[in-house]
């Protein structure tokens, strides 16, 4: 209990991941908030490959934690701009409120 | 030891919490600032487990960049006047709340039943390729490799980077009526006999100026 080891670093992302699938099949009220649901998933990934990478003493794990920051980076400034172009057309970003493609 | 301990329960119930206040709370104003707390303390971890460089991108890349741009957008937006409702306001026979929590639950147990019952390959430590040397530091080790072997997954990224830029833009643009703007293009290509005009004038009677 008081060393930490791989696995509360495992238990923590599991958690974070948990958390953010959870936000993303409750949220009613707004689009961006499942945005930030998908970020709270990748943060929970990158968590898992940084501990590994420590534990197992390789550093490709922190290499490819660069490259799930840029692609989330990349994928929030686009979500975002999809967001305010929606906005601009239909005047509503509430998830109910969503429904052109019938889904 | 026992600080070491001590810190990472304090920095990941934290991280905990505000995930779970990300997601229930009402004013989404609220949730970027408790997703920005998240991240703080996500990479207060990564530095305390002696991945100083990713820590510190962290905070770099999401704080500074990722969270502000989420806060532009939702005060942009004008989203924070649904108060007052909690995931639904009109409670249409829906039940995916239920569901939704059972099957979160039900992939949170699958992921610790994996996280129990794992063990590595026996030839796992031989087969690591990069192996962290305690010398360097972890920003230069991860410079050594970044330009070296992965020099082709970098330049891939910032070409990811630089068409997110461009589609960001092009699907935000948009021409509006009734803005005056410059045109180089005009200004540049006037010619003398469109901009001056002579004229001999006769005396005591002056110019006639038409506009």
């Amino acid at each position: 209990m008081l060393s930490i080891g791989l696995g509360h670093y495992l238990t923590l992302a599991a958690i974070i991941f948990t958390i953010g699938v959870v936000g993303i099949f409750l949220n009613r009220k707004n689009v961006i908030v499942i945005l930030m649901s998908i970020e709270l998933i990748l943060l929970a990934v990158n968590i898992n490959l940084v501990a590994f990478s420590i534990f197992i003493n390789d550093l490709s794990g922190q290499i490819f934690t660069l490259f799930i920051l840029t692609v989330a980076a990349a994928e929030a400034a686009i979500g975002l701009a999809i967001i305010v172009v929606y906005f601009r057309n239909s005047d509503t970003i509430r998830v109910e409120e969503i429904k052109n493609l019938k889904g | 030891m026992i600080a070491h301990s001590v810190f990472f329960y304090i920095f990941s119930l934290i991280a905990i919490v505000s995930a779970v206040m990300v997601t229930v709370s009402k004013n989404t104003v609220h949730s970027v600032f408790f997703l920005i707390l998240d991240f703080i303390s996500i990479s207060c971890l990564f530095i305390m487990i002696g991945a100083e460089f990713l820590g510190m991108i962290m905070l770099i890349v999401y704080v500074g960049a990722v969270a502000v741009l989420f806060l532009f957008v939702v005060m942009m937006l004008n989203v924070a006047e649904q108060k007052g409702q909690w995931f639904s306001s009109r409670w249409d026979g829906g039940t995916h709340i239920p569901i939704g929590l059972l099957v979160s639950l039900i992939i949170f147990f699958e992921l610790i039943i994996v996280i129990g019952g794992w063990k590595y390959k026996p030839d796992l430590l031989n087969s690591l390729s990069i192996n962290i040397s305690s010398e360097v530091t972890n920003t230069r080790s991860i410079g050594n490799v970044l330009y070296t072997d992965y020099i082709l997954l970098f330049q891939i990224s910032g070409m990811i980077l630089l068409v997110a830029m461009i589609g960001a833009i092009v699907l935000t643009y948009r021409k509006r009526a009734g803005v005056k703007r410059q045109s180089y293009v005009k200004q540049i290509s006037r010619e003398r006999n469109e901009g001056v005009d002579l004229v001999q004038a006769e005396k005591n009677k002056g110019v006639k100026i038409d506009a």
